[in-house]
C-alpha cells in the first residue's frame, strides 16, 4: 500500500486530492483540463469553507522552508486557485472559445 | 455620456489631428511584402527588449534570443566586468551556432566561464574576444584580435535589457524612449523579482495583438463572464472609457480605472477572490515597496483620479509595460513570425512574497491573467482569418480605439515615410502619427 500524501494532521483527510498536489503549473493546467468539473468542486469544497484556517496554518512557517506537508497544502492551493476557475465561472474544464490557443511557462516561482 | 472628461476637442482621436477618424485599412496586417517592410525598416533598426538584467544574476549568466524573422541569433550575457553585452551567436570559425542545447533552433538560458563552441572548441571570454582556437598553428595568419563575436548594440534602462539589430543605430536607448526615458523611471521595477513569463505561437498579425491590448473597449464583452453575472452585465451595459490617452508617437499609453481590488462590495467579485484577497488586477495588498503610491513616476496615473487601476505603456514598437494600482507589473512582446503569426511573451512581476498567504494570492492573480491571454489569443486568430478574406476592405475605430489607430499609423510612417506609396493603394494619403 502506498504512503498517503503528507499533510498537516489537522488536514489529513486532503489526502484524497493527492493527484492535485502538484509542483508545477503546467501540470496543474493539465490536470485541469483532464478533470470534470465534478472533480474540481470536490476539491474546491473541500478546502474553501476552511481557507483561512489552511492559509493561516501556512503562514505560521517561514515561506523559504516549509516542511513538507506544508509544501503539499500549498501545492494544493495552487490547484485550488486552477481549478476554481472551471468552478465557479466557466463549468467546463476548458476556457470557453480559447480553442487551439496555448501558454507556454518560461520561467515560474518554485516553492 | 462620458463619464471621464475628454480633451477640448472633444474626443482623443481629434486631439491628434494627424491621426484622422475615417476608416483604415487592415492590409497592414496581412500583406506580406508590407510585413517585410516592417522587418526591415522598423524591427531591424529600433530598440528591442529582450528581457531583465534578473534574468543575468552573475558574471557568466547568459540567455539566447532567436529572431527568426530577421534570420538572427543573439547571445546576451553579462561579462566580466558586469557589463551586459549582446552577441550574434555565431562561431567565427566556420559559422556554427555558438550557443544553443540539444535543438539549435530553441532559446537557452545558463551560466558559463567562457563560450565554447561544440564543433572545433574555439573559446570565447564573455566580453566577445577570441581566447582559444584548437590547433591554432594549423592556420594561416591567423588574426585572433579581429576575430571576436560580431557585437550587438545592447543597452540596459531600468533594468529592461535592450538590444538593436542596427550596426549603427540612429539613436541611443535613451533618445529612442523619448518622454519615457524619465517618464517611466524610478518605478521599483528591480524589486519586483518574483516573475511568471510564459509564451505562446499566435496565429495573427504582430500588431492585432497590440490592438487587444492597446483598448479595453473589448474587456466587458469579450471578458463579461469571468466576473459574476450581475457585475458582468453591468459592465456590459457601461462599457468602457479610458481615464487618459497621452501619445508619444511612436509610443503611446492609455490609463484605465479599475475599482476591484479590494471591490466596493465584495460581492462584485467571485468567492476566490474574496478568500484569497486578489484577482485579474493582482493582490489586493499592496507591498510596501510601492509606498501606496505616493511616489509613481510622472507618466503613471496621468489624470490622478482615485479610481485608477491600471496603466499601459507601449515601447516603440513591440513591448508593453503594464502598471497596476495594487503594485506589481506585467510586460508583453509581439515578435512577428510571419504576416499572419506571431510569439507572445508576458511576464508577470511581484514583489517576492513573504508569506504563504501572499504567494497564493500572486498564483491566483496568474491564473486569472492566463484565461484572459488565452481568450485573447483565440479571438486573435479568428480576426486574422477573416480580414485576410478581403471581404471587408476597411474598418471602423471608435475613440476608445486611439491607441490602435496610432500605432497602425506609427508603423505605417517608419515603413512608407509619411507617403503613401504606389505599391501600397490601400493607405490613406496622408499619413501622420
Amino acid at each position: 500500500m502506498s504512503t498517503p500524501l503528507a499533510l498537516p494532521e489537522e488536514f489529513a483527510d486532503l489526502a484524497q486530492f493527492e493527484d492535485w498536489a502538484l509542483e508545477t503549473w503546467r501540470e496543474r493546467y493539465e490536470k485541469r483540463l483532464a478533470s470534470t468539473v465534478e472533480e474540481m468542486q470536490a476539491l474546491y469544497d473541500a478546502i474553501t469553507p476552511r481557507i483561512e484556517e489552511v492559509l493561516s496554518y501556512c503562514d505560521r512557517h517561514d515561506l523559504a522552508e516549509l516542511p513538507d506537508e506544508v509544501r503539499n497544502l500549498m501545492f494544493l492551493l495552487f490547484s485550488l486557485c486552477e481549478a476554481s476557475l472551471p468552478v465557479e465561472i466557466w463549468r467546463q474544464p476548458r476556457v470557453p472559445d480559447s480553442g487551439a490557443a496555448d501558454l507556454t511557462m518560461v520561467a515560474e516561482p518554485r516553492l | 455620456m462620458a463619464h471621464f472628461p475628454k480633451p477640448a476637442e472633444g474626443s482623443w482621436t481629434q486631439h491628434y489631428p494627424g491621426l484622422g477618424t475615417g476608416p483604415i485599412s487592415y492590409r497592414d496586417s496581412f500583406d506580406p511584402d508590407y510585413w517585410q517592410q516592417e522587418i526591415d525598416s522598423i524591427f531591424t533598426k529600433e530598440w528591442l527588449c529582450v528581457g531583465r538584467v534578473e534574468q543575468l544574476s552573475r558574471v557568466g549568466s547568459y540567455f539566447t534570443k532567436e529572431f527568426e524573422w530577421a534570420n538572427r541569433s543573439l547571445v546576451i550575457v553579462k561579462d566580466q566586468g558586469e557589463t551586459i553585452r549582446a552577441f550574434h551567436n555565431i562561431c567565427r570559425h566556420r559559422g556554427n551556432k555558438l550557443v544553443w542545447h540539444d535543438y539549435p533552433g530553441e532559446e537557452t538560458s545558463g551560466y558559463c566561464r567562457q563560450f565554447s563552441c561544440k564543433y572545433h572548441a574555439w573559446r570565447y571570454a564573455l566580453d566577445g574576444s577570441l581566447v582559444f582556437v584548437q590547433q591554432e598553428e594549423e592556420f594561416f595568419d591567423l588574426d585572433k584580435e579581429n576575430l571576436g563575436l560580431v557585437s550587438v548594440a545592447c543597452d540596459v534602462w531600468e533594468g529592461f535589457i535592450f538590444v538593436n539589430l542596427d550596426p549603427q543605430p540612429s539613436q541611443t536607448l535613451t533618445e529612442a524612449l523619448g518622454d519615457l526615458a524619465t517618464g517611466l523611471a524610478g518605478y521599483p521595477y528591480g524589486e519586483m523579482t518574483q516573475r511568471y513569463s510564459v509564451t505562446s505561437k499566435i496565429n495573427s498579425n504582430w500588431k492585432l495583438f497590440i490592438d487587444a491590448f492597446v483598448e479595453f473597449y473589448h474587456a466587458p464583452i469579450l471578458h463579461q463572464q469571468q466576473s459574476t453575472s450581475e457585475e458582468g452585465q453591468k459592465l456590459a451595459a457601461v462599457g468602457f472609457e479610458g481615464l487618459h490617452y497621452e501619445l508619444f508617437s511612436p509610443h503611446s499609453m492609455v490609463s484605465s480605472w479599475g475599482g476591484m481590488a479590494p471591490p466596493a462590495d465584495p460581492r462584485m467579485v467571485k468567492p476566490m477572490e474574496n478568500f484569497l484577497r486578489s484577482g485579474l488586477f493582482g493582490p489586493w495588498d499592496k507591498p510596501a515597496v510601492v509606498d501606496n503610491n505616493e511616489n509613481l513616476p510622472p507618466l503613471v496615473n496621468p489624470s490622478g483620479h482615485r479610481a485608477w487601476g491600471i496603466d499601459s505603456f507601449l515601447l516603440w514598437p513591440n513591448f508593453m509595460i503594464l502598471i497596476w494600482e495594487t503594485g506589481w507589473y506585467l510586460t508583453y512582446s509581439y515578435w512577428p513570425d510571419s504576416p499572419n503569426s506571431h510569439t507572445f511573451e508576458s511576464s508577470l512581476y511581484f514583489v517576492p512574497p513573504e508569506t504563504s498567504s501572499q504567494r497564493v494570492a500572486q498564483e491566483y492573480a496568474f491564473s486569472v491573467f492566463k484565461e484572459f491571454a488565452l481568450q485573447d489569443a483565440n479571438t486573435l486568430e479568428a480576426t486574422q482569418s477573416m480580414i485576410e478574406t478581403g471581404v471587408v476592405d476597411t474598418f471602423v475605430l471608435n475613440d476608445q480605439e486611439v491607441l490602435c489607430r496610432h500605432h497602425h499609423a506609427a508603423a505605417r510612417e517608419q515603413v512608407a515615410g509619411g507617403r503613401r506609396p504606389d505599391s501600397y493603394p490601400w493607405m490613406p494619403a496622408e499619413v501622420s502619427a
